[in-house]
C-alpha cells in the first residue's frame, strides 16, 4: 500500500493517511479482515507522531472502514459497497462545489460547464 | 499508572526569574515537545524534574512515584541528555561503558556499542577530541543504553547537522515503539518536533501558556490573514491573538474550519510551531 504524505498540502496529514487507506480498501489492495500496520509502526515508518496515525485510525473506525480489536490491532472491516460509494460521491460533490464556485466567480454558465463535462466525460469512455 | 510524568504547581524563584505554577502531564507511549524562547524556563523545569536544583515547590511524579522520595528508584528508569556534557573530557567512549556499567543495573554494553557503531563514533578517542555533533550523539547513546522508560532531553538536536538530526529522531521514534516508554524533549528547533511530537507544551516567561496535542495545534489551529476592514468585523471572542503587520493583520484562531464557516476570509493557513510561538509571544489581545 502506498501512503504518500505531502507536507505542503493543505490537507492535514491524518486526512492524507485516511485517504490512502480508503483508496487501498476501495481498490481491494487491502482485503477484508486484512491487518493494518500497527499505529506505532506506521508512525515510525512515516516519521510522524503516534497521535496523528491514531486520529486517522479512530476516524476510519468511526466511518466503518476498519475495526480495532483490543490488544490485537486494526483490520479492514467487512466491506460495505454502499458506504464506499457514498464516500466517493462525497468526494465528487466536493469537486463540484469547487466548479460551481469558480464558474460563479468568473461568469461561466451552467450550460457551458455541462457541455464541457459531457465532452470530457464522453471522450473518456 | 497511565501518566509517566506529572508535574503539579511547580514553582521556583530565582533573582529576576520565576517558574509559576507549572503543570505538565505526559501519558505513556507519547512524545512531548517542550518549546519556548531561550530563558523561558525549559531547563529549570527539567532540572526540577531531575531534582538537581533545590528549593522548588510543587509535586513531581514520575512513574507515579515522588521525584524526591523515590529518586534512586526513578533514576534507574530515566535517560537524560542535558545541555552541558557531564563527563570528564579525558574519558573515551570505551571508558564511559565501564563507568556506566557500575551506575545502572540495566546497563546494556552490547546496545551501547551498537549505537556507537551506528553513529560512527570512535571507541578509543577522548571526548575532548570529538566534534560537538559527535558529543551530542554520544550523550544520546549513553542516555538510552540502560533501557530507560522515560527519556528527558534538553535541546538534544542543538548543534547537530540535518543528517545527524534525522538519525537521532529515528532513534527517538524507535524508542517509543514500546508503548510503556515516553519522551520529554525540549527544543527551540521547532521543525524537529512538528512531526514527531504527540503533545506540544509551550512555556513563556516561566508560565505554561499552551499544552495541547499536536493534532489540535497543527491541524485545527489556524492563522488568518486579512485586511483591516475585515479584522474589525471579527468578534473578539473568535480569536486568541492578533498581530498588526504592515500590509495585513495576522490572527491566531483555535479552529480553522469553524472560523471559515463563520467568516468569508480566504486566507487561513495552518500554523507552524514557529509562527505559533511568534504570535503567542508577540501578538496582542485586547478584551
Amino acid at each position: 500500500m502506498d501512503i504518500i504524505i505531502s507536507n505542503s498540502s493543505n490537507q492535514p496529514i491524518f486526512e492524507q493517511i485516511k485517504q490512502a487507506i480508503k483508496k487501498a480498501i476501495v481498490t481491494d489492495e487491502l482485503k477484508e479482515n486484512e491487518m493494518l500496520p500497527s499505529i506505532r509502526n506506521l508512525a515510525q515508518d512515516l516519521r510522524i507522531s503516534v497521535m496523528t496515525v491514531k486520529r486517522a485510525y479512530d476516524e476510519l473506525e468511526q466511518e466503518g472502514f476498519i475495526k480495532t480489536i483490543h490488544g490485537k490491532g486494526s483490520l479492514v472491516a467487512t466491506k460495505n459497497i454502499e458506504l464506499l460509494k457514498e464516500e466517493q460521491m462525497k468526494e465528487i460533490e466536493r469537486y463540484i462545489d469547487k466548479i460551481i464556485l469558480i464558474s460563479k466567480s468568473s461568469n461561466i454558465s451552467k450550460k457551458e460547464i455541462l457541455e464541457t463535462f459531457e465532452y470530457l466525460f464522453g471522450e473518456d469512455e | 499508572m497511565e501518566n509517566i510524568l506529572e508535574i503539579r504547581n511547580l514553582c521556583k524563584k530565582y533573582n529576576g526569574f520565576e517558574l509559576q505554577n507549572v503543570n505538565i502531564t505526559l501519558p505513556k507511549g507519547m512524545i512531548m515537545g517542550f518549546i519556548g524562547e531561550n530563558g523561558a524556563g525549559k531547563t529549570t523545569t527539567i532540572k526540577a524534574i531531575l531534582d538537581i536544583i533545590k528549593n522548588y515547590t510543587g509535586e513531581i511524579k514520575i512513574f507515579g512515584l515522588d521525584n524526591r522520595k523515590d529518586e534512586k528508584k526513578i533514576k534507574e528508569d530515566i535517560g537524560v541528555v542535558l545541555d552541558d556534557m557531564f563527563f570528564p573530557e579525558i574519558l573515551t567512549p570505551n571508558d564511559i561503558n565501564s563507568v556506566m556499567k557500575d551506575i545502572y543495573k540495566n546497563w546494556d554494553s552490547e546496545l551501547y556499542f551498537k549505537y556507537l557503531t551506528d553513529f560512527a563514533l570512535p571507541k578509543t578517542k577522548a571526548i575532548k577530541t570529538l566534534s560537538k555533533g559527535m558529543r551530542k550523539k554520544l550523550e544520546i547513546a549513553v542516555a538510552i543504553s540502560h533501557h530507560p522508560k522515560l527519556l528527558i532531553l534538553d535541546e538534544p538536536t542543538a548543534g547537530l547537522d540535518p543528517i545527524a538530526r534525522n538519525e537521532v529522531i529515528d532513534i527517538f521514534q524507535g524508542f517509543i515503539q514500546n508503548e510503556e516508554c515516553s519522551i520529554f524533549i525540549s527544543s527551540h528547533i521547532t521543525s524537529d518536533l512538528e512531526h514527531i511530537a504527540d503533545y506540544i507544551t509551550f512555556i513563556n516567561a516561566g508560565k505554561i501558556i499552551l499544552s495541547k496535542t499536536r493534532e489540535e495545534l497543527l491541524e485545527d489551529y489556524g492563522i488568518v490573514k486579512c485586511s483591516k476592514e475585515e479584522f474589525e468585523k471579527i468578534d473578539k471572542s473568535d480569536f486568541i491573538k492578533y498581530k498588526k503587520c504592515k500590509y495585513e493583520y495576522e490572527i491566531l484562531v483555535e479552529n480553522r474550519k469553524i472560523f471559515s464557516r463563520k467568516y468569508s476570509i480566504n486566507t487561513i493557513d495552518r500554523v507552524t510551531l514557529e509562527n505559533l510561538m511568534v504570535l503567542m509571544i508577540k501578538g496582542e489581545k485586547e478584551c
